[in-house]
């Protein structure tokens, strides 16, 4: 079988002593590959040993069909730029003159840059958005700023491979999504690669061709995100015990309140979402449904409430699971209704209000009283 | 393009300067020397005995001695600096100075008590071995304090501690030496002899070529090990450079002129302001010049200012450059807090 791209043979990270061992990471060409993991574990030395700032404790690396460990400096230099998380003290440098140090290993003794030098510089800030900023200090624009410039630097590097540590850190959620774009965009153009940290796990599931999780010991998974986000997976791997992540949609929610529901929420197709998150935050616990698997409300509901009645999706509500939710209402002081009018397959619902009525509970509109 | 004009303009300036205080410093004195005079001489004309006397044997080769070796100061500042990513480092607030100092002493007395005659490369190379053997402690010492004020004080504590092995060294040496010991060791640009002015002129200009050479890694240096090694800088390589060049440059200052102090750390920080710029092909010459012209500026004053009495050249140095280092450590913190 035909060697990928970018492999790694029985690869082992660590400072002095072994962090991890026996790392295998297989990419083609153009391929996005994430890491994702807890804080500490490991990303960074993965990142590090991969771009050769720290010697491996064991096994190689390979790049195009060659161990990493034989190229030269000025070899790797043309072939893999990095942008690390760490905070630059530059002196007396322009944004310009930083992008720039990413032309070194094409300028000769004196890294004089010729006329393609320059341009090559202002094609990659002109890029991820830094061009207006090029003759600004470098240590007086902002840190996303910073982190873009950097970005540029090693665009006009002109990498076939790029390594990236939780590149989005300091960006907000325009730049965040902006950054991303031009890494798609790069590999589509020069069909560059990618190896990189994210913290931001709904945007590593979007993004990521191949995710690796590291939980600190060794590799806990690498495959396609869509293998590795499975239901539960990721709590697991970063021990979440506050709250929760829907590897699904990529959505978190907060820790749900805790006790007896107090409060019956009747929701659906996205309505219920945000009376949901209300009761949360008011630390009251509560039961809702009937709502389908499907639904737009489910993920929230399914991480806040203390009892989620949900039926089948594309299925009729049946009578049992009806008798369960009136059962349940029964228990509760108050009902919130979030649907202003029933549709055909959810007369269930609709029931379910009646009852709330005709038993005497006390029913609020949370429009009514946004409107009231 | 103003950038570039104002490295000309700088350049132009710094020139003017190193010119106009050579001139100044080889026509100012007991004896005053017309320009003309030196001009004439210079072309092998008649100038008289005692004007010659003085050109020749006293001021030409001390005036070279300033020019030189404030600019080899200057250049081994400026590598430390860089190196240690710390505007306040230099070959005398490290240490390195003081080892070289000690390491001279030593040498000095010792083969002075055996009457045999200390060439220039002895020192120099006495001089190195002690500005090496400082280098070494302020490493050993950085790999351990992350921080930069820790890395200046462990600098000036090992300063100390080869000052007060100096000074051993100078108290028990024999009375004919300890005038030229004395005044030695607290720096001057006095007693040049055009042998070791050949001397230092050689091994500065090496050093400086070498520099100069580098000029690009030192470029990529600048943003930091981590990203020059992904430029394709061979970071142990160029370290081992940095400190072997600024050891050297400094070795060489001390070996002839004894320490001189704030030249090194002022230095480049006047020449970044003045030319706005820190990039290293730029910067190494221009901080050659700076030196050169902030030691002959400074040994002009050292001779005249009390005349006949001489001050030592690191008192002057020190009045006008340790200002500059408290203005940057002040700027600094300001960036800090931001």
């Amino acid at each position: 079988m035909r060697d990928p791209y970018f492999f790694t043979e029985k690869m082992c990270v660590g400072h002095k002593s072994p962090l991890i061992e026996d790392i295998r990471i297989r990419l083609d060409r153009g391929e996005i590959l994430t890491l994702i993991g807890p804080n500490g574990a490991g990303k960074s030395t993965v990142l590090k040993s991969i771009a050769r700032q720290i010697g491996l404790m064991g096994g190689a690396v390979y790049l195009d069909g060659r161990s990493l460990e034989h190229m030269s400096g000025a070899e790797l230099a043309r072939k893999m730029a990095i942008v690390l998380t760490e905070r630059l003290r530059t002196e007396r440098m322009t944004c310009e003159d930083v992008a720039a140090t990413g032309r070194y290993p094409y300028t000769g003794h004196f890294g004089i840059l010729s006329e393609k030098d320059r341009r090559a510089v202002r094609e990659a800030m002109e890029l991820v958005h830094v061009a207006e900023i090029r003759d600004q200090d470098f240590g007086k624009v902002s840190d996303g700023q910073r982190q873009r410039v950097m970005l540029a630097r090693a665009i006009c590097q002109e990498p076939e491979i790029i390594i990236l540590d939780e590149p989005t850190s300091y960006l907000d959620v325009k730049y965040k999504l902006e950054f991303l774009s031009v890494l798609q965009e790069m590999r589509k153009k020069r069909d560059l690669t990618v190896v990189m940290a994210l913290h931001e796990l709904d945007l590593a599931a979007r993004v990521s061709d191949k995710v690796l999780c590291l939980n600190g010991r060794y590799v806990d998974r690498f495959g396609r995100p869509e293998e590795v986000f499975e239901q539960g997976y990721i709590s697991r791997l970063f021990g979440i015990s506050a709250g929760s992540f829907d590897e699904g949609n990529g959505n978190m929610e907060l820790e749900a309140a805790k006790g007896e529901a107090e409060v019956f929420v009747i929701a659906g197709g996205g309505t219920g979402r945000n009376t949901y998150r209300s009761l949360q935050r008011r630390g009251i616990p509560f039961a809702t449904g009937i709502l389908f698997q499907n639904d737009l409300d489910y993920p929230v509901a399914r991480a806040l409430a203390a009892d989620c009645i949900a039926a089948e999706s594309f299925e009729p509500i049946s009578g049992e699971l009806l008798l369960e939710a009136r059962e349940k209402m029964e228990t509760c002081k108050k009902v919130i209704c979030c649907r202003e009018a029933f549709g055909t397959y959810e007369a269930a619902n609709r029931e379910l209000l009646a009852f709330a009525e005709k038993g005497g509970k006390t029913v609020e509109w949370p429009g009514a009283e946004r409107g009231g | 393009m103003d950038g570039k004009a104002r490295y000309r303009v700088s350049f132009l300036l710094l020139g003017t300067c190193v010119i106009v205080f050579c001139i100044l410093n080889i026509c100012v004195g007991s004896v005053e020397i017309s320009p003309q005079d030196i001009f004439r001489s210079l072309l092998g004309q008649e100038i008289g005995r005692t004007a010659e006397r003085i050109l020749w044997d006293i001021r030409l080769p001390r005036t070279l001695a300033a020019l030189i070796l404030g600019g080899a100061l200057a250049l081994a500042g400026y590598l430390l600096q860089s190196f240690f990513h710390n505007p306040i480092a230099g070959p005398f607030v490290l240490g390195v100075s003081s080892g070289s100092k000690m390491a001279v002493a030593l040498v000095m007395v010792f083969l002075m008590g055996k009457a045999v005659r200390v060439s220039a490369a002895a020192l120099i190379t006495a001089a190195f071995a002690g500005a090496l053997f400082s280098m070494g402690f302020v490493l050993f010492m950085s790999g351990k304090v992350r921080q930069m004020s820790m890395l200046v004080v462990s600098g000036v504590m090992i300063g100390y501690i080869c000052s007060a092995v100096t000074e051993l060294v100078v108290t028990f040496a024999d009375d004919a030496d300890i005038v030229n010991l004395h005044n030695w060791s607290r720096g001057s640009f006095s007693g040049m002899s055009w042998d070791n002015v050949a001397v230092m002129a050689v091994v500065t200009a090496a050093a400086f070529a070498a520099v100069f050479w580098m000029a690009k890694p030192l470029d990529a240096y600048r943003l930091g090990e981590a990203y020059a090694q992904n430029s394709g800088v061979d970071i142990p390589l160029l370290r081992v450079k940095m400190v072997l060049l600024s050891s050297i440059l400094a070795a060489c200052t001390v070996a002839f002129a004894g320490p001189v102090s704030f030249v090194g750390v002022a230095v480049p920080h006047l020449v970044k302001s003045l030319s706005g710029s820190a990039k290293p092909i730029f910067l190494i010459p221009a901080c050659f010049l700076g030196g050169s012209a902030f030691c002959l500026f400074c040994d002009l004053l050292a001779r005249n200012l009390f005349a006949p009495t001489e001050i030592s050249i690191s008192t002057v140095t020190a009045v006008f450059g340790a200002p500059v280092v408290l203005w940057v450590m002040a700027r600094r913190k300001k960036e800090d807090v931001r």
